[in-house]
């Protein structure tokens, strides 16, 4: 008992020690430069600086200019993988927005139109009936009947085709690999580091190189894409063979079932549920990423959001905004409902019968062809009948501008100087050398001297290219952030597990709120809060507020109910239950919530150099606004590591208190 | 018994763990303790099995001493660490991957605890699935698969999902569907564990039926001694591993060689597995009142023996082998002798 609590102390000593020293160093780190006329103290000598970045640009210019494999040159592989993305992508485009044609320029022909929008709207309708049910065929139908309405259609088509072309890649290639990884030991291990690292490093990061390697335009967004959306399809899959039944497995085998009938015949098909929740993710993923590719020519939705952004017009900036969540909403749910639909008994009877909606689609898509060379109304939703609510948020956001302003600034100017200049202040005054130690420290308490080794490296890594400035102001946003979407997501979490009616409605909106691109987050911010960290970091708790909320209500709700029993039977109060048995008893939980928070804030932080941080998201930015692929990486490594340290201390948290609980 | 041997298996071990080959390579055979040092896990040790042709051969004991373990080996859906088999004269360790394939397509079944069937095919797909595999096409295996699903008992039932079949039906399924292929030998991994104590019966009653008209050689595993008697042929007691004793249940029961089976068939019910032929006695008596088979439990004769005057006939090919007495029956019902 004396040992335990000598041993409790201690613990406490060290890390009440480790702050006091930060802090300390922090606040008189320039003082002591001064004392000792020491500028590498506060900053990273120069002279010593890794020349990384210059090493990965020197790289990338040689693959595109002269890395020659003998038959063909580097060039030449990028302009077929092009070649591939791009046929299948302009097709779409003829198919729903822009019609097909043959010659070019002036003498080009129109030998069909594009799908005409009534068609559109009936095979979203068919698709939602087929995966569910009415309901779902009426929530599918009104979100493409919105885009119509409101005069989003072009761009949502745009948005679409590249949806449509990115998912099929993304899931087939996550598919291919997923299956190697499970048949080979040696796959999976090559595989697993590059998923981490890839799920880590911010999207922006590899929107550089890309862009050099494929060049402006939609075919590099599309690469991009499905280089974002395709590591959890891999790592779903290969969670998905590896769950199918021990059982099932021997019995194709014992049938003679050969690799490849195992694999398409037994594996696959056995797997396909857990499978499309894969396919759902990468839809959702595509979507994000295609709107955040707008940056580098992806056109569509996205552009629509950015150049409202850029020139501040309110009005077109929410109404593209609200485009992508109602686009967001209907690909979710249709895709959620594939992947919870089970094997239907097949229909008897007529063609018609047997098939109701494709010969409903087909004869819609006939019908609306034939009428739409009379009557354009049906072959393109007719101008005058959009209704624009551009003038209505307009009005709405400066009506509260004006009534608001002053409370807004006033909560603006509260929060930034109590809490966002001080912690910044704190973080920004850390000398270099001591945040690597300090790190080090830390991860070697909590995770043991390997990862404390690793840790400092990456520290090291980070200082020694420059960045050591930027990263602490990373550091100070992501933390910030994070502890205010915990602080507002763990009691909503809580609330939702105790009450199951306000769970429904929380849990749901959370839902909902992770299926939005990040990018439209920064809508309502900047309109509110205009540009700055303030703006940032509001944008990153709404982004980052849903795996907060989700893991305590998880947390709380798999608390053994024996041990709740238990509780009841000792007397506890429903106060002392949530705090002395349940609370405690979900820690490791809430940990693991804190670090999906964590991941997305980093992930978001990266978003919000948009809208006008100076930490490392910016350096990122600005390497894709110069198309300098080393600053990029370099960069877009910095926010990996980070992201890594992070991931890494707080699961090892986690898994000490399970072990304490006997979890 | 001039029965010829389908499946010999001859010094089977299975280990699992890393330091498995080193301890066998030692040559001695190692005993649980040099097993439990070398932290190894000794799942089947030194098994010797034949089973014969038409033979129900049951293997049973405790959970985990190994059974499904034994049986994988003998169908090489796990590699045994050593040991040698034999089936229908061709060395099946030594089996190369085609051949494999080529011997389960053709020679054998398997029925499995859970079922394991196909979630995304119909009953009738899933019993026609192994005729797919081979490659036979669709319009003939389907007709097949009818005849089999016709013969379990689950006409009507083609077009319907596995999740939407109760545990029972979806057995039949799987045993439908490792019949489909007409195995010599047919192996069965607790077909009825999963099922509760009045379908399990019902299953056994069926599976009797089944093998009355197929005749096939049968490996079936079980944990439950009670449908080890009510089926078995032969029975092999496995403990840990090591295989026991292989005998007839009635054997089991009279002659136990270890104490761990005398313990473990202590409870049976005697009389559901000692026969007339073990408690005749020379035909000595002038007058019978009427005869039972030499293999008639004596469950299934006490009632009308006991109530009679004078002894039983025991007939065994037509003829007179012997007499049984109420005496002889009350004897084993209370447990003497
Ligand atoms: N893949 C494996 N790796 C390690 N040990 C294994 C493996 N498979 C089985 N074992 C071990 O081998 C022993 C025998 O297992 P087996 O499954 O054959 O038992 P069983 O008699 O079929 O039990 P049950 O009645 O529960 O099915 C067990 O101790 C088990 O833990
Ligand atoms: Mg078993």
């Amino acid at each position: 008992m004396q040992a335990l609590s000598r041993h409790i102390t201690r613990a406490r000593l060290f890390w009440v020690g480790l702050f006091a020293v930060t802090w300390a160093l922090s606040q008189y780190s320039f003082q002591i430069y001064k004392a000792l006329d020491a500028r590498w103290i506060i900053r990273f000598p120069s002279q010593y600086q890794l020349n990384t970045d210059t090493v990965i640009s020197g790289f990338l210019d040689w693959l595109v200019n002269a890395a020659n494999f003998g038959l063909f040159t580097f060039r030449d592989l990028t302009r077929a993988i092009a070649w591939v993305i791009e046929q299948p992508y302009q097709f779409l485009r003829n198919l729903l927005i822009e019609g097909f044609q043959s010659g070019i320029g002036d003498t080009a022909v129109q030998v069909a139109p594009s799908l005409s929008w009534i068609a559109v709207i009936a095979i979203a309708v068919a698709i939602g009936h087929y995966a569910r049910d009415w309901a779902l065929a009426a929530l599918v139908g009104a979100c493409f009947l919105y885009l119509a309405v409101f005069g989003q259609w072009d761009s949502a088509m745009i948005t679409l085709a590249s949806v449509l072309v990115a998912v099929p890649i993304g899931a087939v290639g996550g598919l291919g690999l997923g299956i190697l990884a499970y048949r080979s030991a040696w796959v999976d291990r090559m595989l697993r580091p590059v998923l981490d690292l890839m799920q880590t490093v911010p999207v922006f990061a590899y929107l550089v190189p890309i862009l050099i390697l494929f060049g402006f335009g939609p075919v590099a967004a599309l690469v991009a894409t499905v280089i974002y959306a395709m590591p959890p399809m891999i790592r779903v899959t290969i969670v998905a063979l590896r769950g199918v039944p021990e059982e099932l497995l021997e019995a194709g085998r014992m049938m003679g079932a050969t690799q490849r009938q195992m694999t398409w015949k037994v594996l696959v098909p056995a797997a396909t549920p857990t499978l499309m929740v894969g396919v759902n993710q990468v839809i959702m993923l595509t979507l994000n990423m295609v709107i955040i590719a707008s940056m580098i020519g992806a056109g569509g939705l996205g552009f629509d959001v950015l150049a409202s952004l850029r020139k501040l017009d309110i009005g077109g900036g929410i109404e593209a905004g609200l485009a992508i969540v109602v686009m967001a909403i209907a690909l979710d749910r249709a895709s959620q409902a594939f992947s919870e639909r089970r094997m239907q008994h097949p229909r008897t009877g007529t063609l018609m019968q047997r098939h109701p909606w494709t010969t409903t689609v087909v004869v819609i898509v006939l019908g609306t062809f034939l009428l739409g060379q009379v009557l354009p109304a049906v072959q393109s939703y007719p101008d005058d009948w959009k209704i624009s609510t551009g003038r209505f948020w307009s009005d709405g956001m400066e009506w509260i501008n004006v009534n608001f302003f002053d409370t807004l600034e006033a909560i603006k100017t509260v929060l930034l100087t109590t809490l966002l200049l001080p912690v910044k202040k704190f973080f920004s005054g850390i000398p270099w050398a001591w945040g690597i130690i300090a790190t080090g420290l830390i991860a070697w308490r909590v995770a043991g001297w390997k990862l404390g080794v690793a840790a400092a490296l990456m520290m090291g890594f980070i200082a020694a290219s420059g960045l050591w400035g930027k990263a602490m102001v990373t550091l100070y946003l992501c933390g910030v952030s994070v502890f205010i979407a915990v602080l507002i997501g763990t009691p909503l979490g809580i609330w939702a597990a105790q009450k199951p009616g306000a769970g429904r409605v929380i849990l749901g909106l959370m839902d909902t709120l992770q299926t939005l691109p990040s990018f439209v987050y920064l809508i309502p911010v900047v309109m509110l809060f205009r540009v700055g960290d303030f703006s940032a970091m509001i944008a990153v708790v709404l982004y980052a507020l849903a795996p907060a909320v989700r893991y305590a209500a998880h947390g709380i709700r798999e608390v053994p109910p024996q041990l709740l029993e238990a509780g009841k039977m000792a007397g506890c109060t429903p106060r002392q239950l949530l705090w002395r048995v349940k609370l405690p008893l979900a820690t490791p939980q809430l940990l693991l919530g804190v670090n999906q928070t964590i991941m997305l804030a980093l992930s978001m932080l990266v978003i919000t150099a948009l809208v006008g941080t100076r930490d490392l998201g910016q350096e990122v930015y600005i390497a894709l606004t110069k198309a300098n692929a080393g600053q990029g990486i370099v960069a877009g490594l910095s926010v990996a590591f980070i992201a890594i340290i992070a991931d890494r201390i707080v699961h090892a948290l986690s898994d000490t208190q399970k072990k304490r609980l006997g979890l | 018994m001039d029965k010829s041997v389908i499946l010999d298996c001859r010094h089977v071990w299975k280990l699992y763990g890393t330091g498995a080959d080193a301890l066998l390579a030692q040559g001695r055979v190692p005993d649980a303790a040099a097993l439990a040092q070398a932290n190894v896990i000794g799942a089947v040790r030194d098994a010797n099995v034949q089973i014969l042709q038409g033979e129900i051969f049951v293997i049973m004991g405790l959970s985990g001493s190994g059974k499904s373990t034994l049986v994988r080996c003998l169908s090489r859906l796990v590699e045994p660490t050593s040991g040698e088999i034999e089936f229908d004269g061709r060395d099946l360790l030594r089996a190369s991957d085609a051949e494999l394939i080529e011997i389960r397509r053709k020679k054998m079944g398997m029925v499995f605890q859970q079922f394991a069937l196909m979630p995304h095919l119909t009953v009738l797909e899933n019993v026609a699935f192994p005729l797919e595999i081979q490659g036979v096409e669709r319009a003939a295996r389907l007709a097949r698969a009818k005849t089999v699903i016709d013969l379990v008992g689950l006409e009507g039932r083609e077009g319907c999902y596995p999740r939407e079949l109760s545990g029972g039906q979806q057995q039949r399924v799987g045993i439908a569907r490792s019949l489909i292929v007409e195995p010599d030998l047919w192996f069965l991994d607790e077909p009825f564990s999963a099922l509760d104590p009045l379908i399990r019966r019902e299953m056994q009653d069926e599976f009797l039926r089944l093998q009355n008209m197929l005749k096939k050689t049968i490996v079936f595993i079980t944990h439950d001694f009670d449908e080890a008697i009510r089926l078995a042929d032969r029975i092999a007691v496995m403990k840990d591993g090591v295989i026991e004793q292989i005998a007839t249940p009635e054997d089991l029961v009279q002659n136990p060689a270890t104490d761990y089976v005398a313990d473990f068939t202590k409870h049976v019910a005697r009389a559901k597995v000692i026969r007339a032929k073990s408690r005749m006695e020379p035909a000595t008596s002038d007058s019978f009142a009427g005869e039972v088979a030499h293999n008639a439990t004596i469950e299934s004769i006490a009632d009308q023996v006991e109530r009679a005057d004078a002894p039983f006939k025991v007939m065994q090919d037509g003829k007179v082998i012997g007499q049984i007495t109420a005496r002889a029956v009350i004897d084993v019902l209370v447990g003497r002798g």
